[in-house]
Order: C-alpha cells, then sequence, then structure tokens
C-alpha cells in the first residue's frame, strides 16, 4: 500500500502525540481546532485545488452545519447524530441548488458570487436572531456521545477530531487516485477537453461542490457540540479567506498540504500573540514572502527545494515555462 | 447507414455566416478531410459536430441518430473524439493521467465507490491504465507515459492528444490540423500514424492545411469557402476541379507547406 | 465601527421631517435614498475603477485596494491632528503617503510573484491587506477618528431632502476623477500604452512599453483614486484602521457587477451598488442592506455571467 504511506505515518503520529506530550495545550486544545479546520481546508482543496473552483464563501457551508446542530439539539432537544445529519442534508441540498447557477461562472466572476453567497449567508446567521440567537450567538449546546461515552473533555474530543479527520482525508485520497478524481483534475486542465473525453463537466463541478459542503457542514456539527457555544463571527469572510489561505500557503492540489496549512495558519496566530501589537503585521508580512517565494505553496515548495538540493547538477529548464508575467 | 449525415447545416456569429447551409455525407472506414482557406468554417464544423457550438439550422446524424444540439460529452459518449487545433492537454497531469482520462466512458465507478476505495474500483483502475498503456504505445508514446505532460515537447503532445482521444475508442475521429507546427519527419510519421488509426477500425474526419499531408492519407476530400461546399471527391477529383484551383490551390500548382 | 454601518447611521442622521401628507413624503424619503446612494456609491465607484485599473494593468485582484482608502484618510487625520499641518498639506502629504505604499506593494509584493497563478496572487494582496492593516493598527491604535468636513456642515436642503456639502464634494471629486481616468486611458499614449500590457505583456515590451514602469504608474494611480475616496468620505463616516475591509469589498463587488476590466463599468457598478443599497436600507431593512447588494449581484451574475457591461469574451479552441 505504497500509496498510502504517508496516511499511516500521519495516522500514528496524530495519535500518538497526546501520549508523548499529555496535557499539552498546544497539543489537545489547539490540536482541535487546527484538526477542525484541517478537515475544512481538506474538503475546500477538493474543490479549488483539484476542480479549480475558487470559493470565498466555503465558511457559509460550516456555518450552515453548526447552526442547524445547534437549533436542533437546543430548541427542539434532538439527539445530536441526527441532528448532524440533517445539518449535511440540508447543507448539500443548499449547494446542489446554488451550484449549477453558480460554477457557470468562472475566475474572478466565481471569486466574487461565492464571496458574495458567504457575505449572505453570515447576514442572514445575524439578523435572524429569534432563529439564531444573532449575534450574541447560541449557547448551552449539548455534548457529544458516542453509545454512551461522552466527549466532554479536551482530550476525547482529539481523538474523535483526529479520527474523523484521517477517515475524510482517506475518503479524499481514495476519490484523488480514481476515475472521480482524474475526472476533477481533468476539469480543472482543461474543461473542453474533459468534456470531449465524455465527463459532464457540470455535474463534476456540481458534485464536488456539494461534496465539499457536506463535509463542511460535518465539521460545523463537530464544532458546535465542541465550542457548546457558536456565533456568527465563526463564519463570516474572514475565515472563508483564512481557510483559502490554508489551502493556497499549504499547496493547492495536494491534501497533505492542505493539513498542513490548516497547522500552520492555526498555531502560528497562536504563537504570535506574543508579539501583542506587532502580531497582525507579522502575520500579514509572513503570508506575503511566503507566497512570493513559494507561490506553490509550502507542501510542493520544501519538496521542490528538497529535490533541486538533491539534484543539483540534474537540474534542467522545462520548456514551455511561461513567458507571461503578471505585475 | 452513413457515418456522419449533415444535413443543410448552418451557424452564423453575428453577422459572419461561418457555416452556410451545409450538407455533406462521411462513410465509414476512411479518411475524409475538409480543406479551405483559413475562415472557411472548419474548426467551427469540428466544434458543431462535437456540441461545443450550437447549429442555427440543419441536423447532423451519427449513426442514424440526430446529434444536433447534444452536449460534448453526450457526444463523446456516442462515439465521437477529438484533438484541438489549440492544445488543449491536460498540464497538470502526467501523460498516462491524461490518456486515462480517455478512459472515462469504459469505466463506470461512481465517486462513493472511489471514496470506499471497492474491489471494483481497483480492478477498474487496472483496467483503465492497461487501456491507457494501449494507446499510448500505439502512438509512439509508450515512454514518455510517467513524464509530466508539461515537460513534454509539442511534437509528442499533438500525439498524446490523439492517443487520449483514441483511448475513448471512438467509432469517429475528428482530428483538427494535427499536423501543424510539425516538421517534415513528424508530418510524415503523422501521415503514418492516421492510416494506421484509419485502418484499426476508426474513421478519421480531418481538417487540414498541409496538402501534402491531405493528398496523401484522404480517401475523400471536400473543400469548405466561406462555409459552403466547393467541391468533393477523391484528392485527384477536388485537385483538379478548377472552382477549387482558382478559389484554393491557386495558379493550377497544389501547394505544400 | 466599519465603513459599512457608519454609512447607515448617517443615513439615519439625514432622516426626513415626517409630514402628514402620504404621497410627497414618500418621494421625499426615496430622494433622501437617492443621494445618500449616490454618494456612497461615488465612493464605492472610487474603489471600484481603483480595482479595475489593477487589474487591467496586471490581472490581479488587489485586495489591499481598501487598505489605500484607509491610510488615505488615518494620514490625513494623524498629519493635521497630531502633527498641525494645515488641512490641504496634511491631504496631499496622505495622497503622497499611499502612492507611495501603492508603488511599494507593486514592486515587492507583486512583480517579484508575476508567475503565480490568480489564486497566489489574491493571497498575495490579502497578505499586503493584513500587513497595512497590521501597520495602521500599531501606528494609529484601533480609535476611530473624525475628519473635518471640507466646507463646513450646513445642511443644503433639495425640497425635504437634506445634503451635506461633502456629499457634493464627494459626487464632484468622483466625477472629475473619473473623467480624468477616461481620458488618460483612452486619449493619452501612456494610458493606453498601460492597457496593452494587459492585452499582451510580452508584445507590449516588444514594442518598447517599459511594462515596469507602467506597472507603478498604475498602482499608484489606484493607490491615488483610492486616498481620494478615503479622504473625501471620511469626514462622513469616520475613519479607523480597519475602515478599509468592507469598503474593499464592496469595490471589488462592484468592479465585478460592471464586469472586471471594464473601468467605466466599475464606475457604473459603485454607482448601482450605492443606489440599492441605499434604497434597500431605507425601503426594505437596513440590516440586509449588504445582503442585498451581494444578492442583486449574485443575480447579476447568474444571468450575465462576465458583468453589466463587460465585451462577451470567447475562448478560441
Amino acid at each position: 500500500m505504497k500509496r498510502l504511506k504517508p496516511f499511516f505515518l500521519l495516522a500514528v503520529v496524530l495519535l500518538v502525540l497526546p501520549l508523548v506530550f499529555p496535557d499539552n495545550y498546544y497539543v489537545t486544545v489547539i490540536g482541535v481546532t487546527a484538526g477542525l479546520n484541517a478537515i475544512l481546508a481538506i474538503s475546500l482543496n477538493l474543490l479549488m485545488g483539484y476542480a479549480g473552483q475558487i470559493s470565498l464563501g466555503h465558511a457559509a457551508f460550516f456555518g450552515i452545519g453548526a447552526y442547524v446542530s445547534a437549533i436542533l439539539t437546543t430548541r427542539y432537544g434532538w439527539n445530536p447524530w441526527p441532528a448532524m445529519l440533517v445539518g449535511m442534508t440540508m447543507t448539500s441540498a443548499i449547494a446542489f441548488a446554488i451550484a449549477r447557477p453558480i460554477l457557470r461562472l468562472k475566475g474572478h466572476y466565481l471569486a466574487m458570487a461565492t464571496l458574495g453567497l458567504g457575505i449572505i449567508v453570515h447576514i442572514f446567521l445575524v439578523q435572524e436572531d429569534d432563529f439564531t440567537g444573532g449575534p450574541d450567538g447560541m449557547g448551552d449546546i449539548p455534548v457529544l456521545s458516542v453509545f454512551g461515552w461522552q466527549v466532554d473533555t479536551d482530550l476525547r474530543w482529539y481523538f474523535v477530531i483526529v479520527i474523523i479527520l484521517l477517515l475524510v482525508l482517506w475518503l479524499a485520497l481514495n476519490i484523488i487516485s480514481s476515475r472521480s478524481g482524474r475526472a476533477l483534475r481533468a476539469l480543472h486542465g482543461s474543461e473542453v477537453a474533459a468534456e470531449m473525453m465524455g465527463i459532464d463537466t457540470t455535474a463534476t463541478k456540481s458534485g464536488v461542490f456539494v461534496l465539499a459542503a457536506l463535509i463542511a457542514a460535518l465539521a460545523g456539527s463537530l464544532f458546535a457540540h465542541q465550542q457548546s457555544f457558536i456565533s456568527p463571527d465563526s463564519f463570516g469572510f474572514f475565515f472563508s479567506l483564512q481557510l483559502v489561505t490554508m489551502v493556497v500557503l499549504g499547496s493547492m492540489g495536494s491534501n497533505y498540504g492542505a493539513i498542513l496549512g490548516a497547522i500552520i495558519l492555526t498555531y502560528l496566530p497562536a504563537m504570535l500573540v506574543v508579539f501583542e501589537d506587532y502580531e497582525v503585521m507579522l502575520f500579514g508580512a509572513i503570508l506575503m514572502l511566503v507566497m512570493i517565494f513559494l507561490p506553490q505553496g509550502l507542501l510542493f515548495g520544501i519538496q521542490n527545494l528538497l529535490q533541486r538540493l538533491r539534484h543539483r547538477k540534474q537540474q534542467q529548464k522545462l520548456p514551455g515555462q511561461g513567458l507571461e508575467g503578471r505585475g | 447507414m452513413a457515418l456522419l449525415d449533415i444535413e443543410a447545416l448552418s451557424k452564423a456569429f453575428g453577422g459572419v455566416r461561418a457555416i452556410a447551409d451545409l450538407g455533406f455525407v462521411v462513410e465509414e472506414n476512411q479518411v475524409y478531410s475538409v480543406i479551405g482557406p483559413n475562415g472557411a468554417g472548419k474548426t467551427t464544423l469540428f466544434n458543431l459536430f462535437s456540441g461545443i457550438y450550437q447549429a442555427d439550422t440543419g441536423q447532423i446524424y451519427f449513426l442514424g441518430q440526430e446529434i444536433t444540439g447534444h452536449k460534448p460529452c453526450r457526444v463523446a459518449a456516442m462515439g465521437i473524439s477529438r484533438t484541438f487545433q489549440n492544445l488543449q492537454i491536460f498540464f497538470n497531469m502526467s501523460a498516462l493521467d491524461n490518456v486515462m482520462v480517455g478512459c472515462h466512458l469504459r469505466t463506470h465507478s461512481r465517486l462513493w465507490h472511489a471514496a470506499l476505495r471497492l474491489p471494483a474500483v481497483v480492478r477498474e483502475e487496472r483496467q483503465a491504465e492497461a487501456w491507457a498503456r494501449q494507446a499510448l504505445q500505439f502512438c509512439g508514446l509508450d515512454k514518455v507515459a510517467g513524464m509530466q505532460a508539461s515537460a513534454l515537447p509539442y511534437g509528442l503532445l499533438k500525439r498524446l492528444e490523439i492517443a487520449r482521444a483514441l483511448a475513448t475508442r471512438p467509432r469517429l475521429l475528428m482530428m483538427d490540423e494535427p499536423a501543424a507546427g510539425l516538421n517534415d519527419t513528424e508530418t510524415a510519421q503523422m501521415c503514418v500514424l492516421i492510416r494506421r488509426i484509419c485502418d484499426a477500425g476508426t474513421t478519421v474526419l480531418l481538417v487540414e492545411h498541409n496538402m501534402g499531408l491531405v493528398m496523401q492519407v484522404s480517401d475523400r476530400v471536400m473543400v469548405l469557402n466561406f462555409g459552403k461546399r466547393l467541391a468533393e471527391g477523391t484528392p485527384q477529383q477536388v485537385q483538379q476541379d478548377a472552382d477549387v484551383i482558382k478559389a484554393y490551390l491557386g495558379g493550377g500548382e497544389a501547394d505544400g507547406h | 465601527m466599519s465603513a459599512g454601518s457608519a454609512t447607515s447611521v448617517c443615513a439615519l442622521r439625514y432622516t426626513v421631517d415626517f409630514c402628514s401628507e402620504g404621497e410627497v413624503c414618500m418621494a421625499d424619503q426615496i430622494l433622501q435614498f437617492l443621494l445618500t446612494g449616490i454618494t456612497v456609491g461615488a465612493t464605492y465607484a472610487l474603489v471600484a475603477l481603483g480595482f479595475s485599473i489593477i487589474f487591467n494593468a496586471s490581472d490581479v485582484i488587489n485586495f489591499a485596494q481598501g487598505e489605500f482608502v484607509m491610510i488615505g484618510a488615518m494620514a490625513t487625520v494623524a498629519l493635521s491632528a497630531n502633527y498641525g499641518l494645515p488641512m490641504w498639506l496634511a491631504v496631499i502629504c496622505a495622497v503622497l503617503i499611499t502612492i507611495c505604499v501603492g508603488l511599494l506593494l507593486q514592486r515587492f509584493a507583486i512583480a517579484p510573484a508575476h508567475n503565480a497563478s490568480v489564486i497566489t496572487t489574491i493571497i498575495i494582496t490579502i497578505g499586503a491587506s493584513i500587513f497595512l492593516r497590521g501597520v495602521a493598527l500599531l501606528v494609529w491604535g484601533k480609535d476611530i477618528f473624525s475628519m473635518p468636513p471640507i466646507s463646513g456642515e450646513e445642511p443644503i436642503h433639495l425640497g425635504q431632502a437634506t445634503l451635506l456639502p461633502q456629499n457634493l464634494w464627494i459626487i464632484g471629486g468622483t466625477l472629475v476623477m473619473v473623467l480624468g481616468v477616461h481620458i488618460f486611458f483612452n486619449h493619452t499614449t501612456h494610458g493606453k500604452a498601460i492597457l496593452a500590457c494587459s492585452c499582451n505583456r510580452m508584445a507590449a515590451h516588444l514594442a518598447g512599453i517599459p511594462v515596469g514602469l507602467m506597472m507603478l504608474v498604475a498602482y499608484g494611480l489606484s493607490a491615488f483614486l483610492g486616498a481620494m475616496a478615503g479622504i473625501l468620505i471620511a469626514p462622513i463616516t469616520f475613519t479607523s484602521y480597519d475602515a478599509g475591509i468592507m469598503l474593499g469589498l464592496k469595490g471589488f463587488s462592484a468592479a465585478v457587477l460592471g464586469g472586471m476590466g471594464n473601468p467605466m463599468g466599475a464606475v457604473a457598478g459603485g454607482l448601482l451598488l450605492g443606489l440599492i443599497e441605499s434604497l434597500s436600507a431605507g425601503l426594505i431593512s437596513s440590516g440586509y442592506k449588504d445582503a442585498i447588494g451581494f444578492l442583486i449581484l449574485l443575480l447579476v451574475l447568474f444571468l450575465r455571467p462576465n458583468g453589466l457591461f463587460s465585451k462577451a469574451a470567447t475562448d478560441r479552441v
């Protein structure tokens, strides 16, 4: 199973980490947030990195999943698991409904449309306060329990999130090295050629859009139960941008890159807090510098660097490297 | 029954009539070439057949079934494939993966089958890879299968597009200027490849500017001018047609690029 | 407080005297909303124009555009209030500072990444906008600042609607600048040279156009427009370190609405967006004001995927 070697390695590391660093805030508490972000980043990477469709509104699906779970469990006393399923179903339905019209757009127009979508959902969450609690949010979201085993400590949440992350990663890795994955990448490479090979590009794009939304909704429900309090602030434009940044920073088109990006973007602000007033400035600077010097992202960038160091003498100029610049 | 039957086809872009009331028939197992000056409507014709453009009027029949207005993926499913004038290679994939995309129609696993890595999916993957390697070998590309498409030279990319189209096992392969940008050696190789494709059972519909190639490889030729059929027949007949000579070949000589 | 919510505060500030007659009142209200809408729309138009110019020149979506607006306004406030500079000098210096920021952005953040993909460049500009906001936070803190209007606060009455003199400055200033940009791009060699760079960089280079310089001019011009927009609107909406965010988003939205790459379309998009926002805030609900603007944008894009005024582009296959 050569294909899954890195996967098993990652699984071992993640599962063993809290045993090596017991009671460590950075592992269990921030780790849970990083894990959720990683799940979101993987879902967005399927859409952006593989199918090549920009989305600046992914946080909307995260939010819908979270709020459906919260509302059904707090206001209607539902059991968290069916509520989660309803959240995922509803989010998928909404994604399905807008997928076709929105995915006819390309490039900047698609970016803007998804951005607009995200903002509309966010405003809805803020405005409909009878339903959602408005800007003050919703609290008292009940604890999640798996056959009686209550997920009520940081450590337990860590393991739940890691297991779900590994599951989502495994699914994504399987999809990529399959007919469907090739169809996605073909779609990204040349839509017209993909159509001529018999790929229904419209259906494929919609399909991956819905899948990404579904996974985001799952993450949202988990988030709601883990935090036991949610507010619209977590689901706005900024978070959508952060997710995009995670995917691009880690390396677009790589599942592991998405996880890397999520980890870095979750831990970096926490670590920059020590710089107090300089935090925001430093964050922006780091973002710019990494993207300028490693435009293909960290994972591919580091891979390339290592390759070049190893094959220093065999370096060739690739033909057809774009002469067109951008400034 | 004819393979491809076009009746009264018309397509206009604004005021420009790219195709004007065109009708012709393509029989199976031949190399049928469409030639004409630039702007005569040749690529538009291909785009109409493959469903990328919608015809204004007229019908297109493939194996007796009407395909006018069908989406490209449906046209492909019926057994038509094509290569493009401006390369539409998937540069984000390897050569092998490019051709494996061509096997899309011959495989059936869905997204969730793939996600769960069902045994049927693994079997299909191996099968698709085998088919793809066959197509690569047919086009003389087996040695570069593992290379990134972005690293391949232009001549090989032209052939890669053909391998990819062939992997769909089409009844009809439409080739849009396959010899464009190729030198004499490569053009001669392309000529051999086209004949081999036809001999293997796929009908080839060819658009080309290289007269030498066209005359050598075609069974029938149609000359298009301003979207209308100017002449049709065997290469020799077309070469000697007075209208054609006047409009296109110029002064009684057959030009070879 | 972001510029967006501050604008709605201003809409309330101009609320008309409620009279007992029905129809006259409604017309006056609508007139009021229209006036507010054109004012806000003018600001969006300037920001959108800045987006459009940079996009036209370099295919880049500059998410830091809103920060040009913020820096223009904040620098003016700081220079006049803290350093005691007379207003006119503060404005000139602030604009120059913003132009410098724009030039630096192009030279050190955008130009080095000229081979990067669309999305990478978007992240770079996002990083730049965060960086600039961080600097502003460092230098000026989180406070909200006000700026004195150019010619006083005496409201002008149009029927039952009121207008502040600043509104006229905004609308007039925008008109002048838009006209100037239009003339620049369509009737001067330099302007056309910049457009040439965006159409085909290599060809422009070969034709002897100093592409690097043209890029700097484009960014400098965008920064100028952004700064002016900020300075003109700050007396009404106040300003703070994060005032640029929503404005940047709305400006981007307006540019897309009008059709990316069409500067006059961007201006039209900005005005349209401002009007829609103001009318829906007044007539429907002020809470959903922002959402309605984006909703209209989505509807427009669904019907015309390339924006309202762009020429339809076809891909050669």
